[in-house]
């Protein structure tokens, strides 16, 4: 009997049959589905899904004429960076970095960041983010994003000015929560305008807001503010990639152009994307470390595959750690990472990852 | 991981039109209508796109930055010049170095 070496979504190894391997992929196109309430993978996608698994090389490919357009959250900094986020802690400086990935990698584009990676801790050093991207933008050839994380959590005690609605939530204070949400919603909007202004002025092409919505509902209606306002006053190119598949009602009752943003799902979370003005929309679904990477893989191919049906603009979808069907591990199977890429280029009808 | 992506699913960057691709996304086109519009412009057909011993000799033919490093070719920013009007598309840094260069540094450069 077969048997088909993979992983489970915490980077474990595993074998499958293949029908083992059939019914994994059935019951995760399935959940998302269910989920979402949108069409699960037909049969000719669920083959394909299993032919890319049950290929015996230890990576895979798509097919030529099938290759997409990179973009990376997180820029460089994953060569300098230390565990956190796979980091390998290589001695670089983060423009030699992106260098590396546009010279050594064939990266098709780059970002610059900073190391904390969120929108916060940029703003007081503007300067230097700007004097980054300036020098950068003399170097390179390949398009340049700014990319940094709304992190809307940054805002709240004890790490930031405002009350944390996850200490008023349990005592029943819905209005409170409510309203801490909102000052720092606002507070967070004005803090990436600031940033985003800035990196515009020094003639970044584009800037990626990562991980959006991870505060949920009032994080997502910031970063789409932000979004409709650069889209209308600059040239950037924007790129909003998300959190996980859903978008969590924190506040509850927020709306932007008529659609409340609490409980949005990605074919439904890039039509608002598209309605702020932006560019590129990056879909993120979260890897269930429980389940086989072919179910992850297969769930995350659902979402994406209707999100791509439904949008009008480019969609790049998240496929690094613990996202799109790639184990929640610090070092990454290859045979996985590749299977899910192809599979949501092949499958998913991703324009880009 | 970034290195799995960049194999086994990306279009290759400078190697071949990676850059040029993304380009045309940024300015919100589909995969398809991205990867035609820019074979139009360098007039390839949409194939040879990721041919990357086909695009290496016309990167350097239309002098728009390859991938390795021959003294003489455009580099960064000079490509980029070359690039936005190859591809009819405005680019910013692009945008910014004629601002930059505009007045007394471009008359200078005509005498």
């Amino acid at each position: 009997m077969t048997s088909i070496r993979t992983c489970m979504g915490d980077g474990h190894r595993v074998e499958l049959s293949l029908d083992e391997l059939r019914r994994d992929l059935l019951a995760g196109s399935e959940d998302a589905a269910r989920r979402a309430k949108i069409p699960p993978l037909d049969d000719t996608e669920i083959e394909w899904l299993a032919d890319i698994f049950a290929y015996p090389g230890r990576i895979a490919g798509v097919q030529p004429g099938n290759e997409v357009v990179l973009t990376k959250d997180g820029c460089a900094n994953t060569l300098y960076g230390s565990q956190v986020s796979s980091g390998v802690g290589v001695p670089l400086a983060r423009e030699q970095g992106i260098r590396v990935f546009e010279r050594a990698l064939g990266f098709d584009t780059m970002e610059v960041g900073h190391p904390d990676y969120s929108f916060k801790p940029a703003k007081p050093l503007i300067a230097l983010e700007q004097l980054t991207m300036e020098q950068a933008q003399l170097d390179c050839v390949i398009p340049l994003f700014y990319g940094a994380m709304p992190n809307m959590g940054l805002y709240f005690r004890p790490d930031g000015p405002f009350a944390n609605p996850a200490d008023l939530l349990p005592d029943g204070r819905i209005e409170e929560a409510r309203t801490t949400q909102l000052e720092a919603a606002a507070r967070l909007r004005d803090d990436m305008l600031y940033v985003a202004h800035g990196i515009a002025d020094v003639g970044a092409d584009g800037i990626d807001f990562d991980t959006t919505a991870s505060a949920g509902d009032a994080e997502f209606l910031a970063t789409l503010e932000a979004v409709g306002e650069l889209a209308a006053t600059t040239d950037l190119a924007i790129e909003v990639g998300m959190a996980t598949e859903l978008v969590l009602g924190f506040h509850g009752e927020l709306s932007y152009a008529g659609t409340r943003l609490a409980g949005l799902w990605p074919h439904q979370q890039v039509a608002v994307v598209e309605a702020a003005g932006a560019h590129i929309f990056g879909p993120a679904v979260t890897t269930n470390t429980s389940r086989s990477s072919p179910w992850n893989v297969a769930r995350a191919c659902t979402f994406v595959k209707a999100c791509s049906l439904a949008a009008t603009i480019p969609v790049h979808a998240n496929v690094g750690m613990g996202v799109g069907g790639v184990p929640t591990a610090e070092v990454q199977p290859s045979n996985v990472v590749t299977r899910a890429g192809v599979a949501l280029v092949e499958i998913g009808r991703a324009d880009g990852l | 991981m970034s290195l799995c992506h960049a194999l086994a699913s990306g279009m290759g960057g400078m190697r071949t039109s990676g850059d040029l691709v993304a380009r045309m996304q940024l300015r919100k086109m589909r995969l398809p209508q991205a990867k035609r519009y820019v074979a139009d412009k360098l007039g390839v057909v949409v194939d040879d796109l990721t041919d990357s011993t086909l695009m290496r000799e016309l990167r350097e033919e239309l002098d728009i930055g390859v991938i390795t490093g021959p003294p003489g070719l455009a580099k960064g920013i000079e490509a980029k010049v070359r690039i936005a009007d190859l591809l009819g598309v405005p680019v910013n840094s692009v945008a910014r170095l004629q601002r930059k260069t505009a007045g007394p540094a471009s008359s200078m450069f005509r005498r």
